[in-house]
């Protein structure tokens, strides 16, 4: 596959008065034509600084960023800029010019690579329409809501026909029904025009929910890169299980106070299904919180956190069905992960 | 007294007035303008940072905004004459006044530039934009209600300057006052120039507020 964004050793170094940041240290990072390609990491880890070393808002202090087999350190400021109008952006405050209505902030890129005007404008009524706000071409962004912005601010992105979109945080001020429908459009981008999506955020659900790839990066340095699935289902890092993880409290939350178990597996066999075992002897469902379990030449090994049927009974069954499994049970109180 | 010949003084004098802060505003504007964005580029962390550009333009800045207008009226006396041709009157007065008002202007200019969100600035590097377009498209385009503000600021602050010229026979309501009010103690002349002063100030004020209010976007209506 045509690798559309090459990382090689790029390190930004902040030199500050009386101190030094190094907010990347080295990172090697391939990102293909038609991925979506997820960047997450905590705050503070360097992920806004690696997407702004994409197109060069910031100057790595080492290490080469090819695009498109172009090394962006070699440009001249005119060839730079004429690289950025393929390299379109989308932030988390949409950065949207406030004294211009929403047409007019969709011709802006558009102005800067010179477009006649009728073609400009023809053009910011089609993307104004894939992003579904037509009716909005004469309001001002003041008037419009945090995903209606956003909206404008995609449609802003395409008008130069990019190959590439950055997205810097950009549905984390909005709130979940609305980044859903935003994380929606840009896949809808994604499989329509073939555009490369680098998305960075903080927030695991975003990448589970758009991307094809993710890497974690965890101070300046990239724990872990592979497909979601991968990195999802086996997080190898402790930087990957700590995002994979956080997921999964929010779930958690939702059921404090109710009945949860832990159950350790040590010496029973793999092939045994105990579980759907115990369900089918018990007559009532469970709810699988975690499962962490490994076959170790035949043998189950790890643990699992069970929620339990609010019925007192079925409870009291599963438990003591699981025990004459010889599995170690204990009980968790408000288990929050 | 309130001859015909002198509600005439007094309604030349207003007249008088408005040319002399109106033309040194321009002027001021036209000298502070420049100057207001070449330090927002020119700062540490700017668009274009350069730090002798910058230092230069900031200390310079200081100094003029740091003379007293009189002071500075008669200190740039000879160059006033070199100008204008003569050191008196409302033309003359303009000279001094400009020169003054350019370096507080190109403060109001700055610090308007820099109310301007940066996240905008970036968008704009982010599509490609020249350092021109950036000037023209964004940080003047942006800040323009606050830019009005800040020439309202400036007329106002011009005009009280203006009067001030007045010790020294710069035209005007505040060399009428000087003249009439103060060295032949005619209260009521005194009065009625700054009662028109005052005026001025407040329509000036009025139709800036009005301007800015009515040019921002960012309202929601």
């Amino acid at each position: 596959m045509e690798t559309m964004i090459q990382i090689k050793n790029v390190t930004k170094t902040f030199v500050g008065k009386d101190n030094k940041v190094e907010a990347l240290k080295g990172i090697d990072l391939d990102i293909h034509k038609g991925e979506i390609y997820g960047i997450i990491g905590m705050s503070g880890a360097g992920k806004s600084t690696l997407v702004r070393c994409l197109n060069f808002l910031e100057r790595p202090t080492s290490g080469t960023v090819l695009v498109e087999g172009k090394d962006l350190s070699t440009l001249s400021d005119s060839e730079l800029r004429r690289a950025r109008t393929q390299i379109s952006m989308i932030f988390q405050h949409f950065n949207l010019l406030m004294q211009r209505t929403v047409i007019d902030n969709v011709c802006f890129p558009m102005e800067i690579i010179k477009t006649p005007a009728k073609d400009a404008l023809s053009r910011a009524r089609e993307l104004l329409s894939i992003v579904g706000l037509s009716e909005k071409a004469l309001s001002y962004p003041a008037q419009l809501s945090g995903g209606q912005k956003q909206r404008v601010a995609i449609a802003r992105a395409l008008a130069t026909n990019p190959r590439i979109l950055l997205c810097d945080e950009a549905t984390s001020a909005l709130d979940p029904t609305t980044t859903k429908a935003i994380l929606g459009l840009l896949k809808e981008i994604n499989e329509k025009y073939g555009i490369t999506i680098v998305i960075i955020t903080h927030e695991m659900a975003v990448v589970q929910e758009i991307c094809t790839h993710v890497a974690i990066i965890d101070q300046g340095t990239l724990a872990e890169t592979g497909t979601v699935e991968e990195v999802f289902q086996r997080p190898r890092s402790k930087a990957a299980k700590k995002l994979v993880f956080q997921g999964e409290r929010e779930h958690y939350g939702e059921m404090k106070g109710k009945r949860c178990i832990r159950i350790v597996f040590t010496s029973n066999s793999s092939f045994e299904p105990v579980i759907a075992n115990m369900v089918l002897a018990c007559k009532s469902p469970v709810n699988i919180l975690l499962a962490d379990t490994r076959d170790i030449g035949g043998v189950a090994h790890g643990q699992m956190v069970l929620q339990l049927p609010e019925e007192a009974g079925a409870a009291e069954k599963m438990i003591q069905y699981l025990k004459n499994r010889k599995l170690e049970v204990g009980e968790l109180d408000n288990y929050v992960g | 007294m309130w001859d015909k010949q002198t509600i005439m003084m007094i309604v030349e004098g207003t007249g008088v007035t408005l040319y002399m802060t109106l033309a040194s505003t321009l002027i001021a504007y036209a000298l502070g303008l420049p100057m207001g964005i070449l330090l927002v580029v020119s700062a540490p962390g700017g668009l274009k940072p350069n730090r002798a550009v910058y230092k230069i333009l900031d200390v310079a800045v200081n100094i003029v905004r740091s003379i007293p207008f009189l002071i500075l009226l008669m200190l740039i006396i000879p160059f006033t004459r070199l100008i204008v041709g003569k050191s008196y009157g409302a033309t003359a007065t303009i000279v001094p006044l400009a020169l003054a008002a350019a370096p507080f202007v190109a403060r109001l200019v700055e610090s308007s530039l820099l109310e301007v969100d940066h996240g905008v600035i970036e968008a704009a590097q982010s599509m490609g934009a020249d350092l021109w377009t950036i000037i023209w498209k964004v940080l003047l385009a942006e800040a323009r209600t606050s830019l009005i503000v800040g020439a309202t600021i400036a007329l106002g602050t011009i005009l009280g300057y203006s009067a001030m010229a007045g010790v020294v026979g710069g035209g005007g309501l505040g060399d009428i006052a000087i003249r009439y009010g103060y060295y032949r103690y005619q209260a009521d002349i005194m009065i009625v120039t700054v009662v028109l002063l005052v005026a001025l100030v407040q329509i000036l004020q009025m139709v800036g507020t009005r301007l800015s209010k009515k040019l921002d976007r960012r309202i929601t209506r």
